[in-house]
């Protein structure tokens, strides 16, 4: 039974923490595919500049002897993912907006993208340095550890506040999201301006507000992925960089341009990491005076350093299997 | 003064101009058709319209306003619609949805319109909280027609309604054309079904190699020997 | 070449002449030696982006092979290895190795006993688990016994350019089953996938301490032609030694780019290049003349992956040692992309001269924003808010900011490169 609660604490609460952050991240880096039509690199860097942004607010915040009971890293978030949503937008109307009114092909666009990353990351680091940098230096975690009433069991199911808080976030994300695509106008705007752009334009929607508003969405969903990465973990320069690519393959497994396809995806992945790296001999060690063999003492389907790759074998196996992503996004 | 006028308008792709000198005027109670052959600029001539293409020399006015390569989605709220040939419906979106993105222009309450445009097209009240990629091809169809009529336009375009419909589909989506014209709202068409087309056409333009060939009322051009056998494959009807 | 080709390359050769005389010509020779082992990589990027249209952000992982080719290829050998079991052993795995692959085979091929379906599938599945976990029943053994007693599998100890054939060899290799499985995926999917595959190589060589010694790193791994020690021991001045043995390694590596440079222009001249450059144009067209456009692609693709893991393993030879863990996606994909697209992409002068230039760019950022960074300092110092911190890491982490604004600089105002591709028919659609 403990070996379960073992289970339950490193798998199935790090695989809902990871699998919220990949899946905040992947909602926008398919919004932004569907509406644009391209694969936003800069989206890691952009989650790690909100977890900057966010980590500045906070030292203002502490320095000014405002404290509240949740850490202030998610109190300043609303503020970090306004701040966030405008430089988004900043940077389409500086990097991408000028190449798609020269008709730029989505490739350009690509390589367009991994410049302003590069400049993203050179910033940071002028600024910052490359050392890592902890939301917690003043505060502490508020750790939760709720005893199990069965006999015999002495461990207890661990989480931090900072992770509980995480999933509360990304629920009111999520609805919130769900919402706007299927209740509001501009919602349904941008649902259309994703299934058929030359059909919206041709029924009057104003394309560039669908546009404005999807780097909005993407920007400040990407701040709050970086951040509840951060609070988690902690912040360093390249946090993102390694992040990118599993929220890619997120955002294309569950087909691109289908929002609630991200969202799978980036629980599928968070899972699968956590649930390949799990010592699944654990589990066996209750059975070990019932068998007459000895038990293997590791039984992880991958080593630790491996983890990231657990993402591109899943994305190589959808890939072939259903290249358009589960939900059936947009085509090879 | 015409509802739309369009004079010696030339443009295309930007390769090689597709339009030569197009001429064109109707008002807001006819149901103008444009037949002709392939390549003759017929379908190029609505999107150059419709601010789809570039317009190198000549003008465009509707309702008496220079629009000449406007962007659409200023022209959708000044009156004018238009259905394309292909890919004219949102298919991950249900029917509904597709109507009111048809009023996204619009500020006020459209339901009244709604009422109107499933009165018109029945089907489509049965179906209205399917995706539209689910539908035939006729409902499809009425679906692009209802999305394009929810903006109250007084031009509605529509470029090649029948195409790819059975015979069936075809007649109905004629008589609903002409049920839509008597409710008001202007029709300029490409057809290439010509003959079923002009047979209601009150203004009709044959179109050939970027210029006008023919110009009259439906029934003149199907009386036509001349345009009978060039355009109709045959013999004129009396 | 072009007018305007020629005065960039004279450009170039004046910033090299700068460069020596600021920083020395032992520090300008080590440079160049690098600079043009890059032009190779960057041509074998040239092939497949500008010739083939295709999208390889994974070129980290075919230099790493490279690399590791021609260390085991050229290191000496480790004779606590071949006296060991840890032969034997090894050959255990391969054939452990072997035998799952055979299963695997044969159960994708059950459908020819009659096997179908879902059962077919199940056996798949079924099939791999158990060639898995064969596999690791006989290499992890194989792993722990190496390292704990012979360290590691050791070298070959055959020449230097040797390893480099291997190098490209190997690259082949991965680019062959790469390609396989990712061609006929759409560009931007092919990228991802690309660097899919670059980690996966690089997390199995950080990791294969037995294979590579993982961050123990190699060393020293040996020149095709003389060190500057053995120059110095035959009497040569230190100073000298250096100029000269790398120049000796330059001569080389100059022959070798331009032996396969010549042969690319000529394909490119011919009707290969021209069925090439149709295919990337509209693939679609191309497909229904009859040609077969992935295993055209699958060519191209290997080709440049060739080039690229001879490039790594020239890189690796000079600087002498093999270290999986000091790969880096910005140094070793992105720079590539950047000499390709900013030198021109579909023009093999365009690829050679990105490559020279923003290497040097690259090389010379570092120690001239240091010099910034100093004299700002020494003004901030005067005005009384002290130096800057951390001089050395920002400086080098202006590389970083240098780069990106380079490729966001260039797609603005050139998008086609500085040299760009050459169209030679009127009227087409250039790319």
């Amino acid at each position: 039974m403990n070996e379960l609660i073992f289970f339950f604490n490193t798998v199935l609460v790090s695989g809902t923490v990871l699998g919220s952050i990949y899946a905040i991240g992947a909602i926008g880096v398919t919004l932004i595919f569907g509406i644009l039509r391209f694969a936003h690199f800069a989206h890691g860097d952009m989650m790690t500049m909100g977890g900057f942004i966010a980590f500045l607010l906070a030292a203002a915040f502490s320095a000014m002897g405002i404290v509240a009971p949740v850490p202030t890293g998610f109190l300043v978030l609303p503020i970090a993912m306004v701040i966030a949503a405008f430089i988004a937008l900043g940077i389409d109307k500086g990097f991408y907006a000028p190449l798609r009114k020269r008709g730029a092909k989505p490739v350009t666009l690509l390589i367009a993208s991994i410049g302003v990353t590069l400049i993203i990351q050179g910033l940071i680091r002028l600024f910052f340095g490359s050392g890592s940098y902890s939301f917690f230096e003043t505060e502490t975690k508020q750790l939760f550890k709720i005893p199990i009433p069965i006999e015999g069991v002495t461990r207890t199911i661990n989480f931090t506040q900072p992770q509980l808080l995480m999933v509360v976030v990304t629920v009111i994300a999520v609805l919130a999201l769900h919402l706007f695509l299927t209740r509001s106008r501009l919602g349904k705007a941008m649902r259309a301006m994703a299934d058929n752009a030359d059909l919206a334009q041709v029924s009057g929607i104003n394309t560039k507000l669908v546009v404005r508003v999807t780097w909005i969405i993407a920007g400040a969903l990407a701040c709050m992925a970086g951040t509840m990465l951060a609070l988690d973990v902690s912040l360093k320069p390249d946090l993102a960089f390694n992040i990118v690519l599993p929220i890619f393959a997120a955002a294309i497994v569950g087909g691109l341009g289908q929002a609630y396809g991200a969202i799978a995806g980036g629980f599928l992945i968070g899972f699968a990491e956590t649930l390949a790296i799990f010592n699944w001999a654990i589990l066996l060690r209750p059975f070990k005076d019932m068998v007459p063999f000895a038990l293997p003492t590791d039984l992880a389907v991958v080593p630790t350093e491996y983890k990231l790759t657990v993402a591109f074998v899943i994305l190589v196996i959808v890939l072939l299997w259903r290249p358009t992503g589960i939900f059936k996004g947009a085509s090879t | 003064m015409s509802l739309i006028e369009i004079k010696d308008v030339v443009g295309g792709y930007g390769g090689a101009p597709i339009l030569n000198g197009v001429n064109i005027a109707i008002e807001q109670s006819d149901i103008g058709v444009i037949v002709g052959p392939n390549g003759a600029g017929k379908s190029t001539t609505l999107k150059a319209i419709f601010g789809l293409l570039k317009v190198d020399s000549g003008s465009i006015a509707f309702a008496g306003e220079e629009i000449t390569n406007s962007l659409p989605d200023r022209l959708v709220p000044k009156g004018l619609s238009f259905v394309p040939q292909e890919k004219n419906v949102f298919t991950s979106m249900s029917v509904e949805e597709n109507l009111e993105m048809g009023a996204f222009t619009r500020k006020d309450d459209f339901s009244t319109t709604l009422d109107w445009v499933y009165d018109m097209f029945p089907p489509l009240l049965e179906k209205r909280h399917q995706k539209a990629g689910e539908l035939s091809g006729g409902q499809r169809q009425m679906v692009a027609m209802g999305r394009a009529l929810m903006s109250q336009p007084r031009l509605l375009m529509l470029d090649e309604p029948s195409a790819g419909l059975s015979p069936r589909y075809v007649l109905e989506i004629f008589d609903q054309i002409v049920k839509v014209n008597k409710a008001g709202v202007g029709i300029l068409m490409v057809e290439q079904n010509a003959r079923q087309a002009l047979a209601f056409a009150s203004k009709g333009f044959v179109l050939a190699n970027g210029q006008n060939r023919f110009t009259g009322t439906g029934a003149e051009l199907i009386a036509d020997p001349d345009v009978a056998k060039s355009f109709l494959g045959g013999e004129a009807k009396r | 070449m072009t007018q305007r080709a020629l005065i960039l390359f004279v450009g170039l050769f004046i910033l090299f002449l700068a460069v020596g005389w600021t920083m020395g010509a032992a520090n300008t020779s080590l440079l160049l030696v690098q600079s043009f082992a890059f032009a190779l990589i960057a041509l074998g990027l040239n092939i497949q982006w500008g010739y083939g249209g295709l999208f390889n952000f994974g070129i980290m992982g075919f230099l790493m092979v490279g690399g590791f080719a021609v260390t085991f290829v050229s290191y000496p050998v480790n004779g606590s290895f071949w006296s060991s079991e840890g032969p034997f052993m090894l050959a255990r795995a391969a054939l452990a190795f072997a035998a799952g692959a055979l299963l695997v085979v044969g159960a994708r091929n059950g459908h020819r006993i009659g096997i179908r379906g879902a059962w077919k599938t199940a056996l798949v599945i079924v099939a791999w688990s158990v060639a898995y976990i064969v596999y690791r029943s006989q290499i992890d053994p194989a792993v722990k016994y190496i390292e704990a007693n012979a360290g590691w599998v050791g070298g070959l100890g055959l020449h230097p350019v040797l390893g480099w054939a291997f190098g490209g060899l190997l690259a082949a290799g991965i680019a062959y089953i790469v390609g396989r499985i990712c061609l006929g995926l759409r560009t931007d999917y092919l990228a991802i996938a690309t660097i899919g595959i670059s980690e996966i190589i690089r997390a199995l060589l950080k990791n294969m301490d037995w294979l590579t010694r993982g961050t123990l790193t190699v060393s020293p791994v040996p020149w095709p032609t003389p060190i500057p020690q053995d120059l110095q021991a035959q009497g040569i001045s230190i100073a000298n030694s250096f100029i000269i043995a790398r120049l000796g390694y330059l001569a080389i590596v100059i022959v070798i780019l331009a032996l396969i440079f010549f042969l690319v222009q000529r394909a490119y001249g011919g009707p290969w290049g021209r069925m090439m450059r149709a295919i990337r144009d509209n693939h679609i067209a191309a497909a229904s003349m009859g040609k077969n456009v992935t295993a055209r692609q699958l060519e191209i693709f290997i080709l440049g992956s060739v080039m690229m893991g001879i490039g790594g393993a020239i890189l690796v030879s000079f600087g002498q040692i093999y270290d999986p863990g000091s790969y880096q996606p910005i140094n070793h994909t992105f720079l590539i992309w950047v000499m390709v697209i900013v030198g021109g992409a579909g023009n093999n002068w365009g690829a050679v001269f990105g490559a020279l230039l923003i290497y040097i760019t690259w090389m010379i950022s570092d120690p001239v924003s240091q010099f910034l960074f100093n004299s700002i300092s020494a003004q901030t110092s005067e005005w009384g808010w002290g130096a800057i911190p951390e001089i050395q890491s920002r400086a080098s982490q202006m590389r970083v900011l240098v780069l990106g604004l380079v490729i966001t600089v260039a797609l603005r105002f050139a998008p086609r490169g500085l040299i760009p591709e050459v169209v030679k028919r009127e009227g087409e659609r250039a790319t």
